[in-house]
């Protein structure tokens, strides 16, 4: 810890970002990006309840509003969700494991990098000539219709950032794979690094079809080809299956981390190992599994025919039985445990009644007939909130307060956190749960406003006040974060009292080594069978000696930089052209993005050629510095 | 603090109680208060769906509350050390079987209605062309109006859908530019309105509901089809069958144009021929138009399917239809003063269909070659 | 886990060397699930292509079974199929330590490669001629995409290999090229395998 003691210069700082390939750093870039557009998703959340408070609202005018809910819902799932996903995937997978980091090092950082660059990419449509208008699903006949570039913002930019994720999930399934410790069997790792697991696998086998799906939609809007114009045969529908072939397991890829970072708080905070670990694990790969045979119940109402609506009903019906597995398993984790209600405990227990809510609403829609009249109403905006919100972020927000001792060694403020979980879970419910009767009541989704008389406007009025609450819970996490990192109050080994995974047994700060020697890992709950045997002293599974490690690079900055480019060459590629589509063929011709498609492609080449031609044998450790870091942790204990 | 909030969750559950109870929402609109035999049906899935779920609900949160409240630490003391457990095969198998169970019941009536909803083999006669025995409306939706063609009687109209009570409907559905979704919310679920195909469905109409709801029902699109997605409404009249048939009677009967009454609405007709006529038609044929069918635009009873029906309105909407409906096909198309307007708004709000013109019994005598129309 | 050497003397070269480092074996499965994603990625090419195979807007623009020409396809087939053959000579040669017969079959393969994709060229140049381009129809679009999907990868795969023989000229053979030569093999073996699916598919569907 002697290099990171020193006080470095802001640009020296900044550098080691960029150039990074340390998980922990990684992990810290995707929960700074995502928090910041979490934020920004959560501004166009309040502008949506704000215009929707009363009837006849004209705060926000129809295609703004559209614009506001496209980027909506954009931002939360890919730019926010998945991000502070992968940013705790990343601060405990390895540390969980016991490897000294992930399998490909170098294309982590291009995965954030391609991530944070992308996801700047699509909001700087607001800034040149309007965001994406056809909702975040942007169905084709809809999105070809949409004038001007917002859409093209919308398929490029989701295509780099999903580029990025793609090459994280098979960094991850590679990293669980091979890197796990000496005694880390497959059925010893821990809940968060199986979820993680089965999530990465939903990520490679998901994100391709959204990639041809985006790719069809980009060739149709920016280089003249016919997959959903009608008139040239083509057909809108393919679009919707590929969206949801790789939507629906979307679902699954937010979740299933989170049910990770759950089964983690539960077990530490009843200080109990995880009932039915067995039955958890081959429920988590039941879902992932399942998650691909039900895309099509999001298209009841599109006319596939009673064959395949009955089908695809009894699937949907079929995943509520390995998520029930889930909740029971939970919830006998707890009994007759000794809880503690730390804030990510009571994120966790808050979770457990507003997921089988949200979990209910889902079979029920399953039930086809009846979801001909929930479909695309308020009713499936309440029952997603309920699983998204109710399971994805109360889980981001337990884990925020559980690891971030983890990952910058301090504690949030526990009062304040309290206060963030009372306001948020009130508001939530306050939000959300009125939505399900305006949808029966007849209130169609994505609309910018209603008509007074129909019997919407009460509970409207109280939906935006539940919103406002949440609001004002993420104001009060934002300035408990800011106190936490002002005061910088360090704390040592084991904060929680209660860790019993083998992320727990390291000195806080984590060295960036993570591990002086790789443990040897005994059983389940690594570190708490050693806290029980060996008063908390993992045992080694190799000699103390020099060990390998990676170089820094901004070679994956350049790469995702390069795309980033190529990116507005090929949204302004079509502009003006006489072929192009009518959204676009009425708007000024621009001979410069041709050059830029190809300068920014060669940019990316050019980066991966040298990639592949220099050597990059990374560094070795000493045995010596390793010695000395021990040495100094050892006098800081005493 | 933990009790607090539990208590606060049960009081809100008797809240949700009392207004599931108070609210169904409204007659004409809500899903709640079906008013047909399909509606019907969902309405009982959704009932069945909900009792089933409501017990899962009930018990996981009284199984988790137990759970919670006799392990507190505070309870049981910092030093207590809970006994580890495995798992148990036992509550492993229960817990899986059970949901199992609650499916296969809630499996059934769903596939048997699936199917049931689905069977529009009615349409069709036996030689696969279109059935002129029933009551069939092909509906076109565009940006952001709805054209209903009645190919059986050969009528056309636009935003207001009339039917007839207590026996199918059955509708044909495709969008005219842009994906949207059919839908109203008292009769039954939506179908979407695809622009790569044909979609069929039917719905019913009870006599009494209609009556409850002064035979006036709502209709909705359902998909985001652009700025004016909230906007596309329309109304549904539910008449009794002779009723019905004596309105398409008389609609059939218009063949020309409604001939203006005062000189404002004649000076009107002739503004509207030279400059509105190219997308609106004012008698109730020819489907596909670009612009909505005005020939009974003074019997109805909304203004771009939202705005009350009185002059005044109109004359707003003509002026300016984009601070009405963002996104429109008709904003600058045409060229008028605002007096113009005034007369063209006159003329309009004379075009009514005249009650009982037209003649019930030569509606169902049609000759053979008229029913291979329109039948895809 | 000591200092690793890359330079394993002739007598200790391991018989798997791709794998005889942990970058080896990270490289390994790590492709392999890379293969999966593209799988998944030409699944749905392969689906996109099915569903629009027929679609054109009138009856005067031609259909598959007007255009194609099975002699040609055939060729390209055998064309890719041997390369693939080569490139396992390549690998053979890799895990016997014998580096120059290695480089002289990964050129082999690169060559036939480079045939390929000329023939494939040379073929859309004629049909763009017959009116039946990207931009026409439906069917057209898919078809291009599909094609031209597998053919860039092709591309890639012509300049990575390339880039290999390039550098392992300067470096000779070691566990650590071994790694990459052989994910670029297996690499290969997948662009073959997508190619019999568009031999079967695309030209044998749609000749009959």
């Amino acid at each position: 810890m002697a290099t990171t003691a020193k006080k470095k210069g802001f640009g020296s700082v900044i550098w080691e970002y960029m150039t990074t390939v340390d998980h922990k750093k990684i992990a810290i870039l995707y929960l700074i990006a995502g928090g910041f557009f979490f934020v920004l998703g959560g501004i166009e959340a309040m502008l949506i309840r704000i215009q929707l408070a009363v009837p006849n609202n004209d705060f926000l005018s129809g295609g703004l509003f559209n614009e506001v809910i496209t980027m909506h819902g954009t931002t939360m799932i890919f730019l926010a969700a998945m991000p502070l996903l992968f940013a705790f995937m990343n601060a405990t997978v390895p540390l969980q494991i016991g490897a000294r980091d992930v399998a490909f090092p170098f294309l982590n950082s291009l995965g954030v990098w391609l991530f944070i660059l992308g996801g700047i990419f699509i909001n700087l449509s607001w800034f040149l000539g309007g965001a994406p208008d056809a909702g975040w699903t942007s169905y084709a006949s809809l999105s070809i219709d949409s004038p001007g570039h917002g859409i093209d913002f919308y398929a490029v930019g989701l295509q780099i950032t999903g580029a990025g994720t793609l090459i994280s999930g098979i960094n991850f399934v590679t990293t669980i794979i091979n890197m796990r410790a000496p005694g880390m069997t497959y059925m010893r790792m821990p809940l968060m690094t199986w979820t993680t697991l089965v999530a990465s696998v939903l990520i490679v086998f998901a994100f391709p079809p959204l990639t041809i799906g985006l790719f069809l939609l980009i060739f149709d809007r920016m280089f003249g080809s016919s997959f959903f114009l009608v008139e040239t045969g083509g057909n809108t529908i393919i679009w919707e299956h590929l969206f949801w072939i790789f939507g629906h397991p979307e679902v699954y890829i937010l979740i299933l981390p989170a049910f990770g970072i759950f089964s983690e708080v539960f077990s530490t905070f009843s200080r109990k190992r995880l009932f039915g670990y067995s039955a958890m694990v081959f429920s988590t790969v039941l879902i992932g599994f399942f998650g691909f045979m039900v895309w099509a119940h999001h298209m009841f109402t599109v006319g596939l025919g009673p064959t395949a609506n009955a089908i695809f009903a009894l699937a949907t019906m079929a995943i509520a039985v390995p998520t029930g597995v889930k909740i029971f398993n939970w919830i006998l984790t707890i009994w007759g445990g000794s809880i503690e209600f730390t804030t990510p405990m009571l994120y966790g227990l808050a979770f457990i009644p507003t997921f089988v809510m949200g979990g209910v609403t889902g079979v029920m829609q399953g039930a086809a007939p009846a979801d001909y009249q929930y479909h695309d109403s308020y009713f499936i905006v309440a029952h997603f909130h309920y699983v998204i919100v109710g399971g994805v972020v109360f889980g981001l927000l337990a884990g925020l307060h559980y690891y971030w001792p983890l990952m910058f060694s301090t504690m949030l403020s526990e009062k304040l956190g309290k206060i963030t979980f009372v306001l948020f879970v009130a508001g939530f419910h306050i939000t959300f749960l009125i939505q399900h009767f305006l949808g029966l009541w007849g209130m169609p989704r994505r609309v910018f406003t209603y008509l007074d008389g129909q019997g919407y406007n009460t509970a409207n009025m109280i939906s935006t006040i539940g919103a406002v609450m949440m609001a004002i819970a993420v104001v009060v996490l934002v300035i408990n974060i800011i106190i936490t990192v002002a005061k910088n109050k360090q704390v040592g080994r084991d904060p929680w009292g209660d860790g019993r995974s083998l992320e727990w047994s390291l000195p806080l700060p984590v060295p960036y080594y993570n591990f002086a020697q790789i443990p040897l890992v005994r059983g389940m709950d690594a570190f708490w069978i050693e806290k029980e045997a060996n008063d908390g002293k993992m045992m080694p599974a190799e000699s103390l000696d020099d060990f390998h490690m990676p170089n820094n690079s901004i070679l994956p900055f350049i790469m995702s930089l390069g795309l980033f480019i190529a990116g507005f060459g090929a949204l302004y590629f079509a502009s003006g052209k006489e072929w192009a589509i009518s959204a676009v063929s009425d708007m000024p011709q621009h001979p410069w993005a041709l050059w830029l498609l190809i300068i920014g492609l060669a940019i990316t080449a050019g980066a991966m050629i040298t990639r592949s031609l220099k050597d990059d044998l990374g560094y070795y450790v000493t045995k010596e510095e390793v010695l000395r870091d021990l040495e100094e942790e050892e006098r800081g204990a005493k | 603090m933990k009790n607090r909030w539990m208590s606060a969750k049960w009081i809100g559950l008797i809240v949700f109680l009392a207004a599931f109870a108070s609210g169904c929402g409204k007659n004409h609109l809500s899903t709640l208060r079906p008013a047909g035999e399909v509606g019907q049906e969902q309405f009982y899935l959704m009932v069945f769906s909900i009792a089933i779920m409501l017990l899962v609900v009930v018990s996981v949160i009284i199984l988790f509350s137990f759970a919670v409240l006799k392990s507190r630490r505070s309870k049981l003391g910092e030093d207590y050390k809970p006994k580890d457990v495995a798992g148990n095969h036992v509550y492993e198998v229960i817990w899986t079987s059970i949901p199992i169970l609650l499916i296969i019941i809630l499996a059934v009536p769903t596939v048997y209605l699936v199917f049931k909803q689905g069977d529009v083999r009615g349409m069709e006669n036996e030689d696969g062309g279109i059935n002129t025995e029933e009551t069939i409306v092909n509906v076109t939706a565009n940006q952001y109006w709805w054209e209903f063609e009645y190919p059986n009687e050969e009528v056309v109209t636009s935003q207001e859908l009339v039917v007839p009570t207590d026996r199918r409907v059955y509708f044909n559905l495709k969008g005219g530019d842009v994906k949207h979704s059919f839908w109203v919310p008292a009769a039954g679920g939506k179908l979407d309105t695809n622009v790569d195909g044909i979609n069929s469905f039917y719905l019913v109409f009870d006599d009494d509901s209609a009556e409850e709801s002064n035979r006036l029902f709502y209709g909705k699109c359902a998909e985001l089809c652009g700025p004016s997605h909230a906007l596309m409404d329309f109304k549904v009249k539910a008449l009794p069958e002779e009723e019905y048939d004596q309105w398409l009677a008389d609609m059939k009967a218009v063949e020309e144009p409604a001939q203006a009454s005062t000189d404002d609405a004649a000076e009107g007709q002739e503004i509207f021929n030279n400059s509105c006529i190219g997308c609106h038609a004012v008698t109730p044929q020819g489907a596909g138009a670009v612009g909505p069918n005005l020939a009974n635009f003074g019997d109805r009873d909304l203004i771009a399917g939202f705005l009350e029906h009185n002059e005044e309105n109109l004359v707003d909407w003509i002026k300016d239809p984009e601070s009405f409906k963002p996104g429109n096909k008709m904003t600058d198309q045409y060229d008028l003063s605002d007096e113009e307007i005034d007369k063209v708004a006159s003329y309009l709000m004379e075009l009514k269909v005249e009650e009982g013109s037209g003649d019930v019994e030569s509606l169902r005598e049609k000759p053979e070659e008229d029913s291979e129309e329109g039948g895809n | 886990m000591a200092h690793m050497e890359y330079n394993v003397p002739s007598e200790r070269w391991p018989v798997h060397p791709e794998t005889a480092t942990l970058e080896g074996k990270n490289k390994f499965v790590g492709f392999w699930i890379f293969l999966a994603g593209e799988t998944a990625l030409f699944a749905s090419l392969f689906a996109t292509y099915l569903a629009l195979k027929d679609s054109v807007p009138g009856d005067d623009h031609l259909l598959a079974a007007e255009l194609f020409a099975l002699p040609l396809a055939f060729v390209m087939t055998m064309f890719l199929l041997t390369s693939s053959l080569t490139s396992v000579y390549a690998v053979y040669h890799m895990r016997n330590n014998n580096f120059k017969q290695m480089q002289l079959w990964l050129a082999v393969t690169v060559l036939l490669g480079l045939g390929f994709l000329s023939l494939e060229i040379y073929e859309f140049v004629e049909y763009v001629h017959l009116g039946h381009t990207f931009r026409t129809s439906a069917f057209g679009s898919a078809f291009y995409f599909l094609l031209g999907t597998h053919g860039f990868h092709v591309a890639i795969g012509l300049v990575w290999i390339t880039g290999l023989i390039l550098r392992n000229a300067k470096r000779g053979l070691s566990v650590y090229t071994a790694a990459k030569v052989n994910t670029a093999a297996l690499y290969w073996h997948f662009i073959d395998v997508v190619w019999v699916f568009i031999f079967t598919i695309v030209y044998l569907l749609g000749v009959m």
